[in-house]
């Protein structure tokens, strides 16, 4: 049998279980629709106004802000969340004591993210499709370059994930401590309000982050050119936006592996017993 | 818990000429100043059982991580099937099976699914003599979690989730399985049928076994060999009886006469009931001669360790098992 293949196929398998084990969970079902809802809702509020100075529905014109902001949140905070909690239940142990098991959970686990983030996008695309302006025109045109942001963006904020779950041994703390910047970088990344409205040296960090890059990736595949005014000069930037994605894409790829791996060393029976001893004592 | 799926019988016993499944010497292991293995020396035969006693954090579950290749030593010689478990690959890990002490992942997924999952991984390393994976039903069968093949992980009882990681150790049809404390938490019958299914692993499939456990009837049970591990060495080492025999106080007599009861400490007991009877004849009653159990020999070895003669007991014991 060809290993490669048999490889891609475990972790599209391990990918796919978790999937399913996901939506039969009430509870993460939940979570996810309770999202899907609120985003939904939100934004049928500002349908039928129209942007200042354009004609563009400003519902239309605040949908890629929100899909951003779920590629961000699954791709980077959902897995370290994920990381973190099976570094300590033993999954990632149990990984390491199956033959190829470290290779099959890592492929399992982009298989899983990227399924969550697509789901997501979905679930908000296709009411938008007939409740927003112009939504279904912007797509019609630029979903190809739509797929391609989101698919970029989650490979350069998926490896950011594992990294965070992997530096952080406890659940609890990737929450406190990695969610909070996450949402800060996103206040400031021009997802829901204008860049261009904040001074230039906040502007400056937000694009030095792949937040902004994703969500100015997203406008630009789904909203008319007369939105650019709202824009750092005016301009998509599809170059400097693929340069920056690729970058971290880049980054994120040499450096998650390496980290995971040392993370699934240093896991022992010793300390998922210490940690299960730990959580009994907290409930 | 039968075994009896496609293959399993045909599988062929271990070659004769091939060396010992795990074979250590000198194993130390540090962690700051701390030394949790002060030399440990074990070897194990294919096909043998072999269990490891020692109170906690004598060094048991450090040691069996390490053969395991979930951690580095600090010092010392190790082969694990003919290969150093710091560099063993994927196909060196295909061949052994492993149960650690807890485990709660996979809660959401179901029962049959995640052995089927966890299985599919060992196809790639199936040669002729072992076919590689197991029948995923019959083991759910053996392990008699069958009625629960559709239920979520996280649904099944302490035992259940115990007998579902013994099913996921051997799904691979291992050479060598490791099992730290499996029967934490069984009911007496799945402790049977678990003591049960280590006897076929091990007659049947050749397969070679090291276990700890704090429960002496069950080391009694299985064991091949006994070795009791206590800070970080091993302070003795044979078969239940032999340990028996050469540790503790001989035979412990009972007995009644004019309505009062004797307890006597004899080294040879039968000497000392012959004794007895022509001595006090019918007048002696209610008699129990006890030998010394393993549960003695465990009690006397940590005790003497413990109050610090771990050289003195060391000496008296070695020879046993040779």
């Amino acid at each position: 049998m060809n290993r490669t293949a048999h490889l891609l196929r475990q972790g599209w398998a391990s990918g796919g279980l978790a999937l399913m084990a996901s939506l039969r969970s009430v509870q993460e079902m939940l979570g996810t629709v309770a999202f899907v809802a609120a985003f939904c809702v939100g934004l049928s509020f500002m349908r039928g106004r129209a942007v200042e100075g354009t004609s563009v529905d400003a519902a239309t014109a605040a949908l890629p802000g929100v899909l951003g902001l779920s590629v961000v949140f699954t791709g980077v905070v959902a897995t370290a969340m994920v990381l973190a909690t099976e570094r300590e239940d033993g999954t990632l142990l149990r990984a390491k004591a199956l033959p190829d098991g470290i290779t099959v959970y890592l492929i399992g686990k982009i298989v899983y993210a990227a399924a969550l983030v697509l789901t997501t996008v979905a679930l908000l695309v296709l009411p938008g499709l007939f409740l927003f302006d112009g939504l279904a025109a912007g797509l019609a045109r630029g979903w190809p370059l739509l797929l391609g942001v989101l698919l970029l963006g989650m490979v350069a904020t998926i490896p950011f994930g594992a990294v965070l779950g992997s530096l952080f041994n406890n659940p609890r703390l990737v929450n406190a401590v990695g969610a909070v910047p996450i949402f800060a970088l996103t206040g400031i990344s021009g997802i829901f309000f204008p860049i261009t409205a904040l001074p230039e040296w906040l502007q400056w960090i937000a694009q030095a982050f792949p937040v902004y890059w994703v969500g100015l990736g997203l406008r630009s595949a789904v909203l008319p050119d007369s939105m650019l005014s709202a824009e750092i000069g005016e301009s998509w930037r599809h170059l400097e936006t693929m340069g920056a994605l690729g970058a971290w894409a880049v980054l994120g790829l040499a450096l998650a592996p390496w980290l995971l791996r040392r993370t699934a060393r240093r896991v022992s029976g010793a300390n998922v017993e210490e940690a299960r001893q730990k959580a009994m004592q907290r409930v | 818990m039968a075994l009896t799926d496609d293959g399993a019988a045909s599988v062929a016993a271990p070659l004769a000429n091939a060396g010992p499944a795990v074979e250590a010497r000198g194993l130390r292991m540090r962690y700051g100043d701390d030394d949790v293995l002060k030399g440990v020396d074990l070897t194990a035969a294919p096909g043998e059982v072999i269990v490891l006693l020692g109170p906690n954090g004598a060094g048991k579950t450090t040691t069996i991580e390490i053969l395991e290749g979930f951690r580095m030593r600090s010092a010392g010689e190790v082969a694990v099937l003919g290969t150093d478990p710091a560099v063993g690959g994927e196909a060196w890990r295909a061949r052994l099976g492993i149960v650690l002490q807890s485990w709660r992942d996979h809660g959401n997924w179901r029962v049959r699914e995640m052995l089927a999952h966890f299985a599919a991984h060992y196809t790639p390393y199936a040669t002729a003599e072992r076919p590689r994976p197991r029948d995923v039903d019959a083991l759910l069968e053996a392990v008699g979690l069958a009625d629960r093949a559709r239920a979520k992980v996280s649904s099944l009882s302490g035992g259940q989730r115990r007998r579902l990681d013994v099913a996921v150790g051997i799904v691979g049809r291992p050479e060598l399985l490791f099992l730290d404390e499996p029967t934490a938490g069984f009911d007496p019958l799945a402790r049977r049928d678990f003591h049960d299914l280590v006897h076929r692993l091990a007659d049947e499939e050749g397969t070679t076994v090291l276990l700890t456990t704090h429960d002496l009837d069950e080391a009694e049970k299985l064991a091949d060999r006994i070795l009791i591990l206590a800070d970080g060495r091993i302070v003795a080492e044979g078969s239940a009886d032999e340990l028996a025999r050469r540790v503790g106080t001989g035979s412990e007599v009972r007995w009644t006469r004019d309505g009062q009861r004797f307890v006597h400490a004899a080294p040879d007991g039968t000497a000392f009931v012959r004794e007895l009877l022509e001595q006090h004849g019918d007048a002696v009653t209610g008699l129990e001669v006890r030998r010394a159990s393993l549960e003695d020999a465990y009690m006397e070895m940590v005790a003497r360790h413990e109050s610090g003669r771990t050289a003195e007991a060391a000496a008296a014991l070695e020879g046993i098992g040779r």
